[in-house]
Protein backbone atom coordinates (compact mmCIF):
# COMPACT_ATOMS: atom_id res chain seq x y z
CA UNK A 1 0.00 0.00 0.00
CA UNK A 2 2.54 2.54 -1.06
CA UNK A 3 0.22 4.70 -2.15
CA UNK A 4 -1.26 5.58 1.30
CA UNK A 5 1.70 5.26 3.68
CA UNK A 6 3.18 8.15 1.04
CA UNK A 7 3.14 11.63 3.01
CA UNK A 8 1.68 14.24 1.00
CA UNK A 9 4.53 16.11 1.07
CA UNK A 10 6.62 13.48 -0.93
CA UNK A 11 4.32 13.40 -3.60
CA UNK A 12 5.76 15.62 -6.24
CA UNK A 13 3.77 19.20 -6.64
CA UNK A 14 3.84 17.62 -10.37
CA UNK A 15 2.17 16.43 -13.36
CA UNK A 16 0.66 13.24 -14.13
CA UNK A 17 0.14 12.45 -17.93
CA UNK A 18 -3.66 11.68 -18.50
CA UNK A 19 -4.42 12.03 -22.20
CA UNK A 20 -1.48 11.13 -24.62
CA UNK A 21 -1.70 13.43 -27.88
CA UNK A 22 -3.48 10.57 -30.05
CA UNK A 23 -6.41 10.74 -28.09
CA UNK A 24 -6.28 14.77 -27.06
CA UNK A 25 -6.49 15.16 -31.03
CA UNK A 26 -9.48 12.75 -31.21
CA UNK A 27 -11.17 14.20 -28.66
CA UNK A 28 -11.32 17.70 -30.17
CA UNK A 29 -11.54 16.66 -33.80
CA UNK A 30 -14.72 14.86 -32.33
CA UNK A 31 -15.77 17.45 -30.24
CA UNK A 32 -15.88 19.43 -33.64
CA UNK A 33 -17.81 17.32 -35.72
CA UNK A 34 -20.32 16.93 -33.13
CA UNK A 35 -20.81 20.68 -32.51
CA UNK A 36 -20.55 21.38 -36.53
CA UNK A 37 -23.27 18.16 -36.86
CA UNK A 38 -25.37 20.44 -33.71
CA UNK A 39 -25.38 23.63 -35.18
CA UNK A 40 -26.31 22.06 -38.78
CA UNK A 41 -28.80 20.07 -37.19
CA UNK A 42 -30.49 22.83 -35.62
CA UNK A 43 -30.79 25.26 -38.26
CA UNK A 44 -32.24 22.33 -40.42
CA UNK A 45 -34.88 21.42 -37.62
CA UNK A 46 -35.92 24.72 -35.71
CA UNK A 47 -38.64 26.71 -38.11
CA UNK A 48 -37.36 30.53 -36.90
CA UNK A 49 -33.50 29.44 -37.38
CA UNK A 50 -34.23 28.00 -40.65
CA UNK A 51 -35.78 30.80 -41.74
CA UNK A 52 -33.14 33.16 -40.61
CA UNK A 53 -30.39 31.22 -42.07
CA UNK A 54 -32.02 30.03 -45.88
CA UNK A 55 -29.09 27.78 -47.58
CA UNK A 56 -31.21 24.67 -46.39
CA UNK A 57 -29.43 22.98 -49.39
CA UNK A 58 -25.66 23.78 -48.11
CA UNK A 59 -26.47 23.70 -44.81
CA UNK A 60 -27.71 19.65 -45.56
CA UNK A 61 -24.52 18.98 -47.29
CA UNK A 62 -22.63 20.38 -44.64
CA UNK A 63 -24.39 18.35 -42.02
CA UNK A 64 -24.33 14.90 -44.13
CA UNK A 65 -20.60 15.34 -44.76
CA UNK A 66 -19.64 16.26 -41.53
CA UNK A 67 -21.83 12.88 -40.56
CA UNK A 68 -20.12 10.95 -42.83
CA UNK A 69 -16.64 11.99 -41.89
CA UNK A 70 -18.10 11.34 -37.69
CA UNK A 71 -16.36 7.59 -37.55
CA UNK A 72 -13.29 8.72 -39.32
CA UNK A 73 -10.79 9.99 -36.94
CA UNK A 74 -11.95 7.42 -34.11
CA UNK A 75 -11.36 4.60 -36.58
CA UNK A 76 -7.65 6.00 -37.70
CA UNK A 77 -6.68 7.07 -33.82
CA UNK A 78 -7.79 3.74 -32.64
CA UNK A 79 -6.52 1.57 -35.43
CA UNK A 80 -2.83 2.41 -35.73
CA UNK A 81 0.41 1.59 -33.84
CA UNK A 82 -0.05 5.10 -32.15
CA UNK A 83 -3.60 4.17 -30.17
CA UNK A 84 -2.43 2.33 -27.97
CA UNK A 85 -2.74 4.78 -24.72
CA UNK A 86 -6.61 4.69 -26.36
CA UNK A 87 -6.93 1.15 -27.06
CA UNK A 88 -5.79 1.14 -22.99
CA UNK A 89 -8.49 3.70 -21.88
CA UNK A 90 -11.53 2.14 -24.20
CA UNK A 91 -10.78 -0.94 -22.15
CA UNK A 92 -10.80 0.94 -18.99
CA UNK A 93 -14.33 2.71 -20.30
CA UNK A 94 -15.67 -0.49 -20.60
CA UNK A 95 -15.30 -2.27 -17.63
CA UNK A 96 -17.32 -1.98 -14.44
CA UNK A 97 -16.86 -2.97 -10.90
CA UNK A 98 -18.43 -3.03 -7.50
CA UNK A 99 -16.59 0.62 -7.38
CA UNK A 100 -18.37 2.02 -10.66
CA UNK A 101 -22.07 0.94 -9.30
CA UNK A 102 -21.70 2.31 -5.87
CA UNK A 103 -20.25 5.32 -7.25
CA UNK A 104 -23.64 5.03 -9.47
CA UNK A 105 -26.18 4.13 -6.84
CA UNK A 106 -24.80 6.94 -4.56
CA UNK A 107 -24.52 9.70 -7.76
CA UNK A 108 -20.94 10.09 -6.87
CA UNK A 109 -21.36 11.13 -3.07
CA UNK A 110 -19.92 7.92 -1.13
CA UNK A 111 -17.03 9.09 0.17
CA UNK A 112 -16.02 4.93 0.42
CA UNK A 113 -15.60 4.15 -3.57
CA UNK A 114 -12.12 4.07 -4.72
CA UNK A 115 -12.66 4.99 -8.68
CA UNK A 116 -10.05 4.09 -10.85
CA UNK A 117 -9.10 6.32 -13.99
CA UNK A 118 -12.99 7.07 -15.39
CA UNK A 119 -15.71 7.87 -13.06
CA UNK A 120 -18.95 5.77 -14.31
CA UNK A 121 -20.69 8.85 -16.18
CA UNK A 122 -17.66 9.22 -18.25
CA UNK A 123 -18.07 5.57 -18.92
CA UNK A 124 -21.43 6.02 -19.80
CA UNK A 125 -20.56 9.10 -21.69
CA UNK A 126 -18.17 7.46 -24.09
CA UNK A 127 -20.33 4.21 -24.62
CA UNK A 128 -23.03 6.85 -25.75
CA UNK A 129 -21.43 8.83 -27.61
CA UNK A 130 -20.04 5.73 -29.95
CA UNK A 131 -23.43 4.43 -29.82
CA UNK A 132 -25.11 7.72 -31.07
CA UNK A 133 -22.06 7.84 -33.76
CA UNK A 134 -23.03 4.44 -35.51
CA UNK A 135 -26.98 5.08 -34.83
CA UNK A 136 -26.86 8.61 -36.47
CA UNK A 137 -24.79 7.28 -38.93
CA UNK A 138 -26.66 4.43 -39.91
CA UNK A 139 -30.42 6.11 -39.63
CA UNK A 140 -28.85 9.58 -41.25
CA UNK A 141 -27.95 7.02 -44.56
CA UNK A 142 -31.41 5.72 -44.39
CA UNK A 143 -32.38 9.48 -44.76
CA UNK A 144 -30.11 10.72 -47.40
CA UNK A 145 -30.93 7.56 -49.49
CA UNK A 146 -34.29 6.93 -48.89
CA UNK A 147 -34.94 5.58 -52.20
CA UNK A 148 -33.01 2.22 -52.00
CA UNK A 149 -35.22 1.14 -48.75
CA UNK A 150 -39.05 0.76 -47.64
CA UNK A 151 -40.65 4.25 -47.04
CA UNK A 152 -41.55 3.01 -43.64
CA UNK A 153 -37.62 2.80 -43.03
CA UNK A 154 -37.70 6.07 -43.43
CA UNK A 155 -39.99 7.28 -40.60
CA UNK A 156 -38.82 5.08 -38.34
CA UNK A 157 -35.14 6.39 -39.32
CA UNK A 158 -36.38 9.98 -39.16
CA UNK A 159 -37.84 9.27 -36.07
CA UNK A 160 -34.95 7.69 -34.23
CA UNK A 161 -32.55 10.27 -35.81
CA UNK A 162 -35.06 13.52 -34.44
CA UNK A 163 -34.95 12.17 -31.14
CA UNK A 164 -31.41 10.97 -30.36
CA UNK A 165 -30.65 14.19 -31.49
CA UNK A 166 -32.36 16.09 -28.63
CA UNK A 167 -30.92 13.71 -26.27
CA UNK A 168 -27.43 13.40 -27.72
CA UNK A 169 -28.15 17.51 -27.32
CA UNK A 170 -28.67 17.46 -23.20
CA UNK A 171 -25.95 14.94 -23.33
CA UNK A 172 -23.12 16.78 -24.26
CA UNK A 173 -24.45 19.97 -22.83
CA UNK A 174 -23.91 18.03 -19.12
CA UNK A 175 -20.50 16.86 -20.59
CA UNK A 176 -19.66 20.44 -21.55
CA UNK A 177 -21.75 21.35 -17.70
CA UNK A 178 -19.55 19.02 -15.64
CA UNK A 179 -15.82 19.72 -17.75
CA UNK A 180 -16.81 23.75 -16.77
CA UNK A 181 -17.15 22.37 -13.42
CA UNK A 182 -13.98 20.75 -13.04
CA UNK A 183 -11.02 22.51 -14.73
CA UNK A 184 -8.23 20.32 -13.56
CA UNK A 185 -9.95 17.21 -15.32
CA UNK A 186 -10.88 19.63 -18.32
CA UNK A 187 -7.36 20.80 -18.48
CA UNK A 188 -6.28 17.01 -18.61
CA UNK A 189 -8.19 17.19 -22.04
CA UNK A 190 -6.38 20.47 -22.81
CA UNK A 191 -3.05 19.65 -21.98
CA UNK A 192 -2.69 16.06 -21.51
CA UNK A 193 -1.90 16.14 -17.52
CA UNK A 194 -3.41 16.60 -14.14
CA UNK A 195 -2.28 18.28 -10.87
CA UNK A 196 -0.93 14.85 -8.88
CA UNK A 197 -2.95 15.78 -6.03
CA UNK A 198 -6.06 15.56 -8.39
CA UNK A 199 -4.97 12.07 -9.46
CA UNK A 200 -4.77 10.98 -6.18
CA UNK A 201 -7.83 12.40 -4.81
CA UNK A 202 -10.32 12.11 -7.46
CA UNK A 203 -9.26 8.62 -9.15
CA UNK A 204 -6.98 7.31 -6.28
CA UNK A 205 -7.02 3.47 -8.43
CA UNK A 206 -5.72 5.09 -11.32
CA UNK A 207 -3.13 6.75 -9.27
CA UNK A 208 -1.97 3.80 -7.53
CA UNK A 209 -1.57 1.72 -11.09
CA UNK A 210 0.61 4.95 -11.99
CA UNK A 211 2.61 4.52 -8.74
CA UNK A 212 3.39 1.27 -9.92
CA UNK A 213 4.59 2.09 -13.26
CA UNK A 214 6.51 4.92 -12.42
CA UNK A 215 7.46 5.68 -15.80
CA UNK A 216 4.18 7.09 -16.92
CA UNK A 217 5.10 9.74 -14.50
CA UNK A 218 6.86 13.39 -15.06
CA UNK B 1 -8.32 -2.99 -13.19
CA UNK B 2 -7.87 -3.28 -17.18
CA UNK B 3 -10.10 -6.39 -18.37
CA UNK B 4 -12.07 -7.25 -15.65
CA UNK B 5 -15.86 -6.16 -14.28
CA UNK B 6 -18.78 -6.04 -16.28
CA UNK B 7 -18.33 -4.91 -19.69
CA UNK B 8 -21.59 -2.35 -19.53
CA UNK B 9 -19.53 -0.12 -21.82
CA UNK B 10 -20.05 -2.77 -24.97
CA UNK B 11 -23.66 -3.40 -23.27
CA UNK B 12 -25.20 0.19 -23.71
CA UNK B 13 -23.35 0.14 -27.03
CA UNK B 14 -24.92 -2.85 -28.68
CA UNK B 15 -28.13 -1.77 -26.98
CA UNK B 16 -28.41 1.17 -28.53
CA UNK B 17 -27.53 -0.43 -31.88
CA UNK B 18 -30.97 -2.32 -31.30
CA UNK B 19 -33.02 0.09 -29.85
CA UNK B 20 -31.78 2.07 -33.31
CA UNK B 21 -33.13 -1.07 -35.73
CA UNK B 22 -36.06 -0.74 -33.63
CA UNK B 23 -36.77 2.51 -34.55
CA UNK B 24 -36.10 2.35 -38.02
CA UNK B 25 -38.74 -1.24 -38.21
CA UNK B 26 -41.15 0.21 -35.95
CA UNK B 27 -40.93 3.91 -35.49
CA UNK B 28 -43.76 4.59 -38.27
CA UNK B 29 -46.17 3.01 -35.86
CA UNK B 30 -44.58 4.83 -32.89
CA UNK B 31 -44.15 7.92 -34.43
CA UNK B 32 -47.59 7.76 -35.13
CA UNK B 33 -49.02 6.95 -31.42
CA UNK B 34 -46.79 9.64 -29.96
CA UNK B 35 -48.54 12.48 -32.45
CA UNK B 36 -51.56 11.67 -30.81
CA UNK B 37 -50.77 10.77 -27.46
CA UNK B 38 -47.74 13.40 -27.04
CA UNK B 39 -49.05 16.05 -29.12
CA UNK B 40 -52.20 17.31 -27.10
CA UNK B 41 -49.67 16.88 -23.97
CA UNK B 42 -46.95 19.51 -25.15
CA UNK B 43 -49.55 21.96 -27.27
CA UNK B 44 -50.68 22.97 -23.49
CA UNK B 45 -47.01 23.14 -22.45
CA UNK B 46 -46.57 26.97 -21.00
CA UNK B 47 -42.48 27.04 -21.32
CA UNK B 48 -42.73 26.23 -24.93
CA UNK B 49 -39.57 24.29 -24.41
CA UNK B 50 -41.43 21.06 -25.67
CA UNK B 51 -41.84 22.60 -29.33
CA UNK B 52 -37.96 21.01 -29.61
CA UNK B 53 -39.36 17.51 -29.19
CA UNK B 54 -40.05 15.84 -32.78
CA UNK B 55 -43.55 15.48 -31.91
CA UNK B 56 -46.14 17.03 -33.58
CA UNK B 57 -44.69 19.87 -35.52
CA UNK B 58 -43.92 20.38 -38.86
CA UNK B 59 -40.66 19.92 -40.65
CA UNK B 60 -39.79 22.64 -42.99
CA UNK B 61 -38.46 21.06 -46.67
CA UNK B 62 -37.43 23.53 -49.09
CA UNK B 63 -36.11 21.96 -52.88
CA UNK B 64 -34.09 25.06 -53.42
CA UNK B 65 -30.57 26.73 -51.62
CA UNK B 66 -32.62 29.04 -49.72
CA UNK B 67 -36.00 30.03 -48.47
CA UNK B 68 -37.62 31.85 -51.06
CA UNK B 69 -38.86 35.48 -49.62
CA UNK B 70 -41.82 37.66 -50.82
CA UNK B 71 -43.52 40.40 -48.68
CA UNK B 72 -47.26 40.71 -48.43
CA UNK B 73 -46.88 43.82 -50.35
CA UNK B 74 -45.09 42.80 -53.74
CA UNK B 75 -46.46 39.21 -53.77
CA UNK B 76 -48.73 38.42 -57.04
CA UNK B 77 -50.69 35.59 -57.94
CA UNK B 78 -50.93 34.43 -61.82
CA UNK B 79 -53.83 32.51 -63.05
CA UNK B 80 -53.51 31.60 -66.76
CA UNK B 81 -53.20 29.14 -69.37
CA UNK B 82 -56.60 27.69 -70.58
CA UNK B 83 -58.84 30.47 -69.31
CA UNK B 84 -61.40 33.35 -70.73
CA UNK B 85 -59.30 36.08 -68.51
CA UNK B 86 -56.12 35.94 -67.16
CA UNK B 87 -55.87 37.11 -63.84
CA UNK B 88 -52.75 38.71 -61.26
CA UNK B 89 -54.27 38.98 -58.12
CA UNK B 90 -52.73 40.82 -54.98
CA UNK B 91 -52.89 39.31 -51.52
CA UNK B 92 -56.16 41.72 -50.63
CA UNK B 93 -57.69 40.87 -54.45
CA UNK B 94 -57.72 37.34 -52.83
CA UNK B 95 -58.67 38.14 -49.13
CA UNK B 96 -60.86 40.57 -50.59
CA UNK B 97 -62.67 37.06 -51.65
CA UNK B 98 -65.09 34.72 -49.78
CA UNK B 99 -62.95 32.92 -47.36
CA UNK B 100 -62.76 29.65 -47.00
CA UNK B 101 -61.42 27.80 -43.52
CA UNK B 102 -60.10 24.37 -42.79
CA UNK B 103 -58.98 22.22 -39.86
CA UNK B 104 -57.32 19.71 -41.11
CA UNK B 105 -54.61 17.04 -39.82
CA UNK B 106 -51.31 17.40 -41.86
CA UNK B 107 -49.39 14.59 -43.15
CA UNK B 108 -46.12 14.02 -44.93
CA UNK B 109 -45.13 11.28 -47.02
CA UNK B 110 -41.79 10.77 -44.93
CA UNK B 111 -43.97 10.13 -42.02
CA UNK B 112 -44.58 13.14 -39.49
CA UNK B 113 -47.91 14.55 -39.25
CA UNK B 114 -49.73 17.67 -37.45
CA UNK B 115 -52.50 17.31 -36.02
CA UNK B 116 -55.23 19.89 -36.62
CA UNK B 117 -54.16 22.33 -38.42
CA UNK B 118 -55.92 26.13 -39.01
CA UNK B 119 -56.12 27.34 -42.76
CA UNK B 120 -57.70 30.13 -44.27
CA UNK B 121 -58.17 31.01 -48.06
CA UNK B 122 -59.74 30.86 -51.39
CA UNK B 123 -61.27 27.81 -52.52
CA UNK B 124 -59.11 27.23 -55.47
CA UNK B 125 -62.23 26.43 -57.72
CA UNK B 126 -63.94 30.38 -57.13
CA UNK B 127 -60.33 31.57 -58.35
CA UNK B 128 -60.55 29.56 -61.28
CA UNK B 129 -64.55 30.39 -62.01
CA UNK B 130 -62.95 34.00 -61.72
CA UNK B 131 -60.41 33.74 -64.26
CA UNK B 132 -63.30 31.30 -66.15
CA UNK B 133 -61.85 28.36 -66.97
CA UNK B 134 -62.50 27.02 -71.02
CA UNK B 135 -64.15 23.92 -72.10
CA UNK B 136 -61.60 21.12 -72.32
CA UNK B 137 -59.30 22.04 -69.31
CA UNK B 138 -57.65 19.22 -68.28
CA UNK B 139 -55.45 19.94 -65.40
CA UNK B 140 -53.87 22.71 -63.04
CA UNK B 141 -50.37 22.99 -62.68
CA UNK B 142 -48.86 25.23 -59.71
CA UNK B 143 -45.03 27.20 -60.45
CA UNK B 144 -43.40 28.68 -56.72
CA UNK B 145 -41.61 31.33 -56.90
CA UNK B 146 -38.61 29.22 -55.02
CA UNK B 147 -37.96 28.72 -59.04
CA UNK B 148 -37.92 24.86 -59.17
CA UNK B 149 -41.42 23.36 -57.52
CA UNK B 150 -44.55 22.22 -59.62
CA UNK B 151 -46.79 20.20 -58.54
CA UNK B 152 -50.09 19.31 -60.00
CA UNK B 153 -54.06 18.73 -59.67
CA UNK B 154 -56.09 17.25 -62.22
CA UNK B 155 -59.47 19.68 -62.68
CA UNK B 156 -62.09 17.18 -60.65
CA UNK B 157 -59.45 17.21 -58.03
CA UNK B 158 -58.69 21.01 -58.37
CA UNK B 159 -62.41 21.52 -57.98
CA UNK B 160 -62.74 19.80 -54.21
CA UNK B 161 -63.86 22.16 -51.38
CA UNK B 162 -60.95 21.21 -49.23
CA UNK B 163 -58.18 22.91 -51.79
CA UNK B 164 -57.47 25.91 -51.00
CA UNK B 165 -55.14 28.82 -51.89
CA UNK B 166 -53.96 29.56 -48.41
CA UNK B 167 -52.74 33.16 -47.10
CA UNK B 168 -53.63 31.97 -43.19
CA UNK B 169 -52.35 29.16 -40.81
CA UNK B 170 -52.87 28.93 -37.25
CA UNK B 171 -54.70 32.32 -37.25
CA UNK B 172 -51.60 33.88 -39.20
CA UNK B 173 -50.24 34.96 -42.38
CA UNK B 174 -48.55 31.92 -43.70
CA UNK B 175 -44.95 32.53 -42.86
CA UNK B 176 -41.50 32.25 -45.50
CA UNK B 177 -40.76 29.04 -43.67
CA UNK B 178 -44.28 27.81 -44.82
CA UNK B 179 -44.23 28.49 -47.74
CA UNK B 180 -45.95 32.30 -47.36
CA UNK B 181 -47.11 34.54 -47.91
CA UNK B 182 -49.88 32.30 -50.13
CA UNK B 183 -49.38 28.77 -50.87
CA UNK B 184 -51.52 26.12 -51.68
CA UNK B 185 -53.27 23.49 -49.14
CA UNK B 186 -54.65 20.12 -50.99
CA UNK B 187 -56.20 18.68 -47.51
CA UNK B 188 -56.61 15.31 -48.48
CA UNK B 189 -53.52 14.78 -49.75
CA UNK B 190 -49.45 14.37 -48.74
CA UNK B 191 -47.99 17.62 -48.17
CA UNK B 192 -45.82 17.86 -51.51
CA UNK B 193 -49.24 18.29 -52.99
CA UNK B 194 -49.31 21.55 -51.75
CA UNK B 195 -47.12 24.20 -53.86
CA UNK B 196 -45.24 26.43 -51.25
CA UNK B 197 -44.76 30.21 -52.12
CA UNK B 198 -47.04 29.83 -55.02
CA UNK B 199 -46.92 32.24 -57.85
CA UNK B 200 -48.37 30.66 -60.75
CA UNK B 201 -51.71 28.68 -61.45
CA UNK B 202 -52.04 27.78 -65.00
CA UNK B 203 -54.57 25.60 -66.52
CA UNK B 204 -53.85 23.04 -69.25
CA UNK B 205 -56.12 21.35 -71.78
CA UNK B 206 -53.67 18.37 -71.92
CA UNK B 207 -53.10 15.48 -68.82
CA UNK B 208 -50.62 17.96 -66.68
CA UNK B 209 -47.04 17.50 -66.43
CA UNK B 210 -45.54 15.67 -63.73
CA UNK B 211 -44.29 17.78 -60.75
CA UNK B 212 -41.07 18.45 -58.82
CA UNK B 213 -41.73 15.25 -56.70
CA UNK B 214 -43.91 12.55 -59.02
CA UNK B 215 -40.37 13.30 -61.22
CA UNK B 216 -38.90 11.64 -58.68
CA UNK B 217 -40.95 8.92 -57.70
CA UNK B 218 -43.61 9.76 -55.43
CA UNK B 219 -47.77 9.41 -56.92
CA UNK B 220 -49.28 12.06 -58.82
CA UNK B 221 -53.13 11.13 -56.89
CA UNK B 222 -51.23 11.66 -53.48
CA UNK B 223 -54.30 11.11 -51.69
CA UNK B 224 -53.33 10.14 -47.75
CA UNK B 225 -53.50 6.44 -47.20
CA UNK B 226 -53.97 5.77 -50.57
CA UNK B 227 -51.04 6.26 -52.60
CA UNK B 228 -46.95 5.94 -51.79
CA UNK B 229 -47.35 2.83 -50.38
CA UNK B 230 -48.90 4.17 -47.19
CA UNK B 231 -51.87 3.45 -45.13
CA UNK B 232 -52.09 6.34 -43.08
CA UNK B 233 -55.49 7.35 -42.07
CA UNK B 234 -57.35 9.75 -44.20
CA UNK B 235 -56.88 13.96 -43.61
CA UNK B 236 -59.80 14.73 -45.17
Amino acid sequence: MAATTTPPADAPAGRVMRFDGVERALHWVNAALFLALLFTASILYVGPLSAAFGRRELIRQIHVWCGLALPVPLLLAVAGRWGSALRADVRRLNRWDDDDRRWMRSFGRDPFVKLDKFNPGQKLNAAFTVGTMAVMLVTGSVMNWFHYFPVDWRTGATFVHDWLAVIAFVVVVGHIGTALADPDALRGMVRGWVPARWARDRRPRWDYSLRKAPTTRT
Amino acid sequence: MEGTGTPVGRRVFLGMLGVGAAGVLFGAKAQDWMERVLAPLTARDGTGLSTFLPVGRFRIYSVVGDLPHKSAAEYRLDVGGHVQQPLQLTLADLRAMRPTRLTRDFQCVTGWRVHDVHWAGVRLADVLDRAGVKDGARGVVFRSFDGAYTETLTMNQARRADVIVAYEMEGKPVSTAHGGPVRMYVAPMYGYKSCKWLQAIEVTNTNPPRGYWEVRGYDVDGFVGKSNGRDDNPTS
